[in-house]
């Protein structure tokens, strides 16, 4: 069974919302991620989002800009991260989703990258730039080897557009917080509670919330109305800082999630 | 006959679509239905004439280089004068249409990307005369080399925010430009400059930049009697090019001939040579699908050109598709061949060209014999 679907049946049966940290593959280094990864599934995430490095990441504030830009120094490419995840399914079972633009799949070729991911052991692929026939033929070739194309909803998405979009998602839904780029901020948006409600009239696919959420606090809040809480910019910006300060960014990591995540029951895995 | 219209997803061929996050799918959606609504819409074209004719000052000059002509001792040479429009560029014409729209839209801020600063300051020059905000995305390496307008800009009440990312250059304005847009969707109108970018933009640009097609057509019909054998124009985005281009070409025996930025080298990141035989390759930057500079794993290169309108990884998608049908031949001149001409032109002619522009006249140079 993919490991998604069975991973939100688990949530529900426990009657528990889900975590999922993005982590930008390659920053500051392959190795230090893979631990990153390990050490967040460690402590609670329910879902891996491995960012996949590119170097004009239109959708992105200045944080996952910089990450992005630093993976990329490290020559970090798409055929590294699917390693990575590969190295990661040997010691975790954690649903993988790559967040990626399409320009490095698509170099990489579709059809190959399917097959590749799939073999890695990744679950999802999340493709900020692809939507309506564009996104239905990645979601088609992704489909045939078992892999989702999780697909983003925005608040300025139309109710035509909702319906779609969710007829043909698969994994879970991805609804983007508020009109904006990715990257912390100190409120959320009351327009998110909005969109989730108006995709559940189209879909019983879990919805996850993300861009902006950043506090213990936002995350409580999306757990009210959503599936899921997704987190990036606040951890992208603490292994910046930690390895600025030439401190263990695993253990920062570890912390910040300490800080994060409200009391709920911790998963055995 | 072939139309050269994309289909109505904005493909020509295979290049063109609409490769954008998802926040923005609905202000394109606005803003093709607008476009549409408006396109053959007389009020629209009467308001768009006026003020190209009484506020750009068109028709610009099809002027007979006749001392160029008789020193490259060859063919006939006309040059098209974009550079006597008003703000000293062709970029005017797409920001008038552009402006009308946005008007008619209702939409009260203005954002924009320059890269050499012509598109800035005529965007800028728009927004002032119609009293709108201006925002301008500026990389700021293209600002040290274009400061000037920079000043124009400033002067004409834009506010100029300089953009430190990647190589600091036209590419990394537009993601900056982008993500203005997809935080203030609303309010926003997203005036972009070249053929380049998410349906409707390349559609929509080339059709306001046609007019210089439109004019030299009845220009030359009128002096020399007769179609051109040749014609010639430089390709960054392909806005001017385009322009000139697409009245022509159902012209069957009009030959078309696309001059890109050779910089200084044929090595990735040397130049900005898009069709260029190593480096081509397809890929998606921005909003569309064409020829793109970009590396093995499809991260996209760095590009040099000594003319700052030039140094784009990408290029419109209509030109690709015009490119692989063999309609307009791609051809490419090093900054040393452009600067060359630059003092050429400006010698023989008394006529100082732009870096960009400078481009084509070192073709034309090498060739018109």
């Amino acid at each position: 069974m993919n490991r998604i679907i069975s991973n939100f049946d688990l949530l529900k049966a426990e009657g528990r919302k889900g975590f999922i940290p993005f982590v930008s593959a390659g920053d500051p280094n392959l190795e230090t991620s893979r631990q990153i990864v390990l050490t967040l599934v460690e402590n609670g995430a329910d879902i891996i989002e491995l960012g996949v490095p590119f170097s004009d990441p239109m959708a992105d504030g200045p944080t996952i800009q910089a990450s992005s830009q630093r993976a990329l120094k490290n020559g970090v490419t798409l055929k590294d991260v699917l390693a990575m995840a590969a190295g990661l399914r040997t010691e975790t079972d954690v649903p993988l989703v790559l967040f990626s633009y399409l320009n490095p799949l698509f170099r990489y070729g579709i059809e190959r990258l399917a097959d590749d991911a799939a073999d890695a052991g990744v679950d999802g692929i999340l493709v900020t730039d692809a939507v309506d026939e564009e996104a239905a033929e990645i979601a088609d070739v992704l489909r045939k080897n078992g892999l989702d194309l999780i697909s983003l909803i925005a608040p300025t998405t139309t109710e035509d557009r909702l319906k779609k979009i969710a007829e043909r998602s698969s994994g879970f839904i991805y609804a983007v917080s508020r009109a904006g780029v990715t990257g912390a901020q100190n409120e959320t948006s009351t327009t998110a509670e909005a969109l989730v409600e108006r995709v559940r009239e189209y879909t019983d696919l879990p919805v996850a919330v993300g861009f902006g959420i950043s506090t213990r606090e936002q995350i409580e809040a999306v757990w009210c109305y959503a599936d899921a809480a997704v987190v990036g910019s606040a951890i992208v910006v603490e292994i910046e800082k930690c390895v600025n300060a030439e401190i263990d960014p695993v253990k920062c990591v570890r912390e910040l999630v300490g800080w994060l995540l409200p009391q709920r029951q911790k998963p055995e895995r | 006959m072939n139309t050269y219209e994309p289909n109505e997803r904005g493909y020509w061929g295979e290049y063109g679509g609409r490769f954008v996050p998802e926040t923005l799918v609905a202000p394109l959606d606005e803003l093709t239905n607008a476009y549409f609504g408006y396109r053959d819409d007389a009020e629209f074209r009467r308001d768009f004439d006026l003020l190209l004719k009484d506020f750009v000052g068109r028709p610009s000059p099809l002027y007979f280089a006749e001392r160029l002509t008789e020193k490259l001792g060859g063919a006939r040479i006309y040059l098209k004068r974009e550079d006597l429009n008003h703000t000293g560029a062709h970029k005017i014409n797409n920001c008038v249409g552009q402006i009308l729209l946005a008007r008619r839209m209702g939409k009260t801020r203005i954002i924009a990307e320059t890269g050499a600063g012509q598109h800035g300051v005529a965007t800028a020059t728009v927004c002032a005369r119609f009293g709108l905000d201006c925002v301008v995305y500026m990389g700021t390496e293209d600002m040290r080399r274009q400061e000037l307008n920079v000043f124009r800009m400033r002067l004409l009440g834009a506010e100029v925010r300089g953009v430190d990312s990647g190589s600091r250059t036209l590419k990394d304005a537009i993601n900056e430009a982008l993500r203005d847009w997809v935080t203030n969707v609303n309010s926003t109108y997203y005036l972009l400059g070249s053929a380049l970018g998410p349906h409707p933009y390349p559609l929509m640009v080339r059709d306001f930049q046609s007019v210089i097609g439109c004019e030299t057509r009845g220009q030359i019909l009128e002096k020399e009697g007769r179609l051109p054998d040749l014609l010639v124009a430089c390709v960054g985005g392909g806005s001017n090019s385009i322009g000139l281009f697409h009245e022509f070409l159902n012209d069957g025996p009009v030959r078309m001939i696309g001059v890109e930025a050779g910089g200084h080298g044929s090595e990735l990141g040397d130049h900005a040579a898009r069709f260029m035989a190593d480096a081509a390759a397809v890929g998606v930057l921005q909003g569309t699908k064409s020829y793109l500079l970009q590396d093995e794993a499809g991260q996209i290169s760095l590009t040099h050109s000594v003319s700052a309108g030039l140094d784009y990884a990408s290029v419109g998608p209509e030109h690709a598709f015009l490119h692989d049908k063999g309609r307009v031949e791609y051809v490419s001149a090093s900054d040393e061949e452009a600067l060359a001409a630059f003092r050429m032109l400006s010698e023989t002619e008394g006529i100082i060209p732009a870096l960009e522009s400078s481009h084509a006249i070192a073709h034309v140079a090498n060739t018109a014999g």
